[in-house]
């Protein structure tokens, strides 16, 4: 469908890079864009980091537009809801957009604090956008005698490492073995124990919060955690990750789950009932689908990579739907950059049941890692070593054998693998439609 | 009271191609630098007086990680 009108709900940088494809891939027709944020898109990461740290203000990081995109722009507007037999996005204000086609690219927001809205201490910080990043540092700048991270995956271990940047007093409960243990598995996450303890971090692993205390004027003052102790604190930033929004379709007929909103590996969305949604389609950190490298292993990335590339494919399908439809298969890639550490990783260490170290050493901070799963490679970590996974790369989409042979001049003595680490849990069943 | 020049140029770095070789660094020093040994840093609205710069950086880069662009806007364009 090269005319028509294209309705994209979710004006972040899958949106924005969607908007771009579309019209690279030939659509002449009308564009619309809806944001709930009133702000035009903006690069995340560096909200945890230089935003926090104070190097860059949150105006700062707009993405660049990389080509005309002749749209609407719907900002500070939020979709409530879809109205499918009328080929309508409903919106806060009542509005409706009408659409010949739709992309969903609304993404994720922050877990909250699981109290009440309206019982939790002021000084309780969600990360995920602008204004929370804006606030959390005018808070940080205050001099807080303690700040208290809930959660050490990349986002609290991140924002930690930017409150030591400040000289910040900063406390991190997480409930994994390490750091990162959700992400890397325990056993190869284990090294940022000394990245954190190193850097000053008071490192609580193994730790939940019990509770966080206010003073009488509702400020927070103190936590209470599972280990029987407590911190004074005058901040907490809630690190707990991040759910899929799609309570805006609940009533729309489409396929949705805890974990976000089911589409395929062409990024066509399902329906209850089992068939695709017309002309309906899904990008970004909002999509749960099957991952052809991994065995159509169902998955949601909240990859900045994965939000780029989704939003390419849906936007090439949703132009030439009648012609030959691109699959999004490629490989998965994140990175963090904390305490001074730069961290890549590729594939799905998720899939992973055993981890072998290939290069270097944890202790010295510069390693390479790989995860395999079953005999086969899925996955590779690479810690202050940002030049190797190319090689990682070609031999994980080449399906080779793990653990990987690879003589590298730098592998470590012993080289047995190791159990990977992550919580045992059930194989994801694969719904084949 | 002087006024800014409008910011016309935009860049973005893709962190998952970049390979830390540094040819940013060496070609506009005052808008890409490294953190540590690894980690880099870069300005996202750099100004046009580096346009130049900016352009021979991303030009230089091995892994093409670096995107140049306009600012977004909610004009029709």
């Amino acid at each position: 469908m090269s005319t028509g009108h294209i309705v994209v709900v979710g004006a972040s940088l899958a949106g924005l890079r969607a908007a771009e494809a579309l019209r690279d891939e030939g659509f002449t027709g009308g564009l619309t864009l809806i944001g709930d944020e009133p702000y035009l898109p903006y690069d995340r990461p560096p909200l945890s980091k230089a935003v926090l740290s104070g190097r860059l203000s949150e105006e700062h990081i707009e993405l660049p537009q990389l080509r005309t995109i002749d749209a609407r722009w719907l900002l500070g507007v939020a979709a409530t809801g879809l109205d499918r037999p009328h080929q309508q996005v409903i919106l806060a204000d009542g509005g409706r957009i009408g659409f010949d086609k739709l992309l969903i690219a609304t993404g994720t927001r922050a877990r909250p604090w699981p109290v009440a809205a309206g019982d939790a201490p002021r000084g309780v910080h969600l990360l995920r956008g602008r204004d929370d990043a804006a606030t959390l540092h005018a808070a940080l700048k205050a001099g807080p005698r303690r700040v208290l991270v809930i959660g050490g995956g990349f986002t609290g271990s991140e924002v930690a490492s930017s409150c030591r940047d400040l000289g910040l007093a900063v406390t991190l409960t997480h409930r994994g073995a390490a750091p990162l243990s959700g992400a890397l598995g325990s056993t190869l996450a284990h090294f940022t124990i000394g990245l954190h303890r190193d850097a000053g971090v008071d490192l609580r692993v193994a730790t939940t919060v019990d509770a966080l205390d206010s003073d009488e004027t509702g400020q927070l003052r103190r936590a209470r955690l599972s280990d029987g102790s407590a911190v004074d604190i005058d901040v907490a930033v809630v690190a707990l990750g991040a759910v899929s929004n799609i309570a805006w379709l609940a009533g729309s007929g489409l396929l949705t789950d805890h974990h976000g909103l089911r589409c395929d590996a062409t990024c066509r969305v399902y329906t209850t009932e089992g068939g695709f949604a017309d002309g309906t389609y899904a990008a970004g950190d909002v999509a749960y689908w099957p991952h052809p490298l991994y065995h159509d292993r169902l998955v949601r990335l909240e990859h900045w990579g994965n939000a780029i590339e989704q939003a390419r494919v849906a936007a090439h399908n949703m132009v030439h739907d009648s012609g030959e439809l691109r699959t999004h298969d490629q490989l998965p890639s994140f990175w963090s950059n904390q305490f001074g550490v730069n961290i890549k990783a590729i594939g799905l260490p998720t899939a992973a049941d055993q981890v072998v170290i290939t290069q270097g050493s944890p202790a010295e901070r510069k390693f390479v890692a790989a995860y395999g799963q079953k005999d086969r490679l899925v996955g590779a970590l690479a810690v202050n070593s940002p030049r190797v996974l190319d090689g990682y790369a070609a031999l994980i989409q080449a399906r080779a054998p793990f653990p990987p042979i690879l003589n590298a001049p730098d592998a470590p003595t012993d080289h047995d693998p190791l159990p990977a680490g992550f919580p045992q849990t059930l194989a994801s069943t694969t719904a084949r439609h | 009271m002087t006024t800014k020049p409008p910011v016309q140029l935009r860049i973005v770095v893709d962190l998952n191609r970049c390979q830390s070789y540094g040819q940013c660094v060496f070609a506009a020093p005052t808008v890409f630098r490294f953190h540590g040994e690894e980690l880099l840093e870069y300005d996202y609205a750099p100004g046009e007086r580096v346009r130049a710069e900016v352009e021979r950086a991303a030009t230089a880069c091995p892994v093409q990680a670096i995107a140049l662009g306009t600012p977004a806007t909610k004009a029709s364009r």
